[in-house]
């Protein structure tokens, strides 16, 4: 008897053994099949192939360093020096930096480390250290000629109409109708003050210490001003925009919350014994939620136009449905004992909600709406590029234009940190309020 | 002795009765006070708000339900196509829900190892501890629709922006639900892994991973959820999917709400489907087994 018991406990362990086996090895196997199959329907094999390395290349490359043109039109003789070659970047003709230096007609580009490129009254000369000297003659009959003859190295493009050189120092294009030499700097270029400011090129001491570098004004007052006002970057926008985001997920979420709780009340089983009503809420938070912000940014667009209040209305229609459901299995779960105690002392119904119940659920309640506000602060971000409001706005513009990269850099940077913050503040709210000051 | 005990009462009593008014009369100034910065911060906020956003709020509001109208009646007007519309767009849902699943998985693994690397008595490298969070905490500051318009960029629109931007979020978001969980692990079957020689693979696998899997897998469901939502929205700008066709629907406007409707009932219809999946199979895990 107890040997057919045995047999019966063995065959039940093998079993159990044959069906983890089949778990821990059907499992990973299921995942692969899984991701093979995905790797197929996304199209991942010819990823690489349809992927724009130069655009990522050129995106890196923007974010920490910038260029600057020399530009010489090659019909006029005009000479520009600008930085990223925007107008905003534009150097005074008679004022270049110090690394172009004009003589008469001639031109003299100092590249840094030996390489100095010459615009001569209508050609280009070159000068690589370690290669040699080579010369180029744009003209509109013959194209680009240049002194450049058989094999040439692969830094060095040539053909009838352009010449492109790109060395370590810079990189310098030849073409009938320009001749242009970019040189490469670290860094985000003009972001404290632009060139029209008279701060520019100075130090943060000589600003702070030194002598008044503007007459009309003080240095800090001055410098301040010139910084907030910066045409290039627009320092005052971007913080607006940062403080418009936070503006839609804090509206969006309280408002949410302020909605959210009374019908909470009314969708939870211990204080609605009306089964219609009851079930009748549940299916609007239900509805509210499975519309998804996405849509409600869409639908609530068309009737308030862009802007942060439209986001912060899709916050709080998507999110009254998510508290709606919390805040009554919260309630469904409040002890009763408390409600009778204050309902003894002949408190009326209102008394006995906010001294037995309130109470209860404040430290679930705060808790719940302090993450959804730090969780909403990313969702404002993307809802604000799609409804135009905020910094998400800001930074599908900057996108766009594809190539203001250190400017994506920029507010990638600030929506981190703004992100971080409020998951800081929200954290510190959290353990105040709930554990009592 | 017995003097002070008769003598207390008396004064004690008042005494307690008047700090007990004068503390529920602070707390009743401060939570008023509270109350009040609160209701100042919403209305003007609200204030801002409207006066930024293109039309106003009182104005809008009785041109909220104009839209959902437009739809309604161009829907029902073309409602022999609706079928057809269900049908031609479910293959971008598809693409939807795959991007959401497969970022869940990903960034379940990536944040199950951060977690394990982060968590202290378990981490391989304890002095790193420290530098795995901060990762965590960077990965999880950093918005989907960051990472995706930038690999929009590199790598063209498509579903693969998106999965890498959400699966990269949810690596940080888990990593840290996924800690917390760690920490209340029993430590006996690890030592008992570790005085047979178990390496530190073989410990986190067979020692941790069946204690902590019911959690892991309820996070991941609700994790889940939340990235359907986040594909679909990366997909309009951009990324794939079905946010991509009701972007394209949206932007032709009038004439093609039928497809934009065809798009709204799908994508609700999935989204509530897989709320109640999840929360059913959530409440199970936490529960433990519904009875076979």
């Amino acid at each position: 008897m107890s040997l057919a018991a045995t047999d019966i406990q063995k065959a039940a362990a093998e079993r159990s053994f044959v069906r983890r086996r089949l778990v821990s090895f059907g499992l990973p196997a299921l995942v692969l099949v899984y991701l093979a199959y995905i790797a197929v329907a996304f199209g991942i094999p010819g990823l690489a192939e349809r992927a724009r390395w130069d655009n990522g290349r050129a995106l890196v490359a923007d974010s920490y360093s910038y260029k600057t043109h020399v530009t010489r039109d090659n019909r006029s003789g005009e000479l520009s020096v600008a930085i990223e070659g925007e107008r905003k970047g534009t150097y005074a003709p008679d004022a270049p930096p110090d690394w172009v230096t004009r003589t008469g007609a001639e031109t003299v580009i100092d590249l840094g480390g030996g390489h100095v490129v010459t615009y001569t009254e209508n050609g280009m000369v070159y000068d690589v250290p370690g290669y040699g000297v080579i010369e180029a003659m744009p003209s509109r009959a013959r194209g680009v000629e240049t002194n450049l003859a058989g094999d040439v190295p692969d830094w060095i493009s040539v053909s009838k109409n352009r010449l492109a050189i790109t060395t370590e120092a810079g990189r310098v294009s030849v073409t009938r109708n320009r001749t242009e030499v970019f040189r490469y700097f670290r860094g985000w270029e003009l972001f404290f003050f632009t060139l029209d400011s008279p701060y520019h090129g100075h130090s943060l001491t000589e600003i702070l210490l030194g002598p008044r570098i503007d007459p009309a004004r003080g240095n800090l007052a001055g410098a301040w001003h010139d910084f907030w006002t910066n045409a290039m970057w627009r320092h005052a926008e971007v913080l607006w925009a940062i403080f418009e985001t936070i503006l839609m997920a804090f509206l969006g979420t309280m408002g949410a919350a302020m909605v959210a709780l009374p019908l909470a009340f009314v969708a939870a089983k211990n204080f609605t014994p009306v089964r219609g009503l009851r079930l009748g809420i549940r299916r609007v938070f239900d509805f509210l939620r499975g519309v998804d912000a996405l849509i409600w940014t869409i639908v609530l667009a068309r009737a308030f136009g862009p802007g942060p209040l439209t986001g912060a209305l899709a916050i709080l229609f998507t999110d009254t449905g998510s508290f709606g459901k919390m805040f009554s299995e919260a309630l469904e779960n409040v002890d009763d004992k408390q409600i009778e105690g204050v309902q003894s002392t002949g408190a009326p119904v209102l008394g006995r909600y906010r001294f037995g119940v309130i109470p209860q659920i404040t430290p679930v309640l705060l808790s719940q709406v302090l993450y959804y506000l730090e969780s909403n602060t990313r969702s404002a971000t993307i809802i604000g590029a799609i409804t135009g409001g905020g910094i998400g706005l800001l930074l599908t513009q900057a996108m766009i234009t594809q190539k203001d990269w250190e400017e994506v850099s920029y507010y990638i940077v600030l929506i981190i940190l703004m992100v971080m913050l409020m998951d800081w503040i929200s954290g510190i709210l959290r353990r105040r309020l709930i554990k009592g000051v | 002795m017995a003097d002070t005990i008769t003598a207390g009462p008396a004064t004690g009593a008042g005494d307690i009765r008047g700090h007990y008014m004068a503390l529920t009369q602070r707390r009743r100034l401060y939570s008023g006070l509270a109350l009040t910065i609160f209701a100042a911060l919403m209305t003007s906020g609200f204030m801002v708000s409207n006066a930024r956003n293109a039309g106003g709020f009182w104005d809008g509001l009785h041109n909220i339900f104009d839209f959902p109208a437009l739809v309604v009646d161009e829907a029902a007007a073309k409602v022999a196509l609706l079928p057809a519309h269900l049908v031609h767009f479910f293959p971008a849902l598809i693409e939807t829900i795959n991007i959401a699943a497969v970022s869940t998985l990903v960034g379940g693994i990536l944040g199950l190892v951060l977690s394990l690397l982060s968590t202290r008595g378990l981490a391989r490298f304890p002095r790193l501890i420290p530098l795995f969070r901060r990762v965590m905490d960077i990965m999880r500051a950093v918005p989907e629709i960051v990472i995706a318009l930038v690999l929009i960029f590199v790598l063209g629109g498509g579903p693969v922006p998106a999965m890498i931007a959400i699966a990269f979020h949810t690596g940080g978001a888990l990593g840290k639900l996924f800690s917390e969980v760690n920490e209340n692990a029993d430590m006996n079957p690890l030592d008992g892994l570790a005085s047979v020689g178990a390496t530190w693979i073989q410990r986190m696998w067979l020692g941790v991973i069946p204690q902590v899997a019911p959690n892991y897998l309820s996070y991941a469901l609700l994790r889940f959820e939340i990235n359907i939502r986040a594909s679909a929205i990366l997909g309009f700008v951009g990324a794939g999917g079905i946010g991509y066709e009701l972007k394209n629907a949206m932007s032709w406007g009038q004439g093609k709400f039928d497809e934009a409707a065809a798009i709204f009932i799908l994508l609700f219809a999935a989204i509530v489907f897989f709320d109640q999946l999840s929360s059913h199979y959530r409440n199970r895990l936490t529960r433990g087994r519904a009875p076979a």
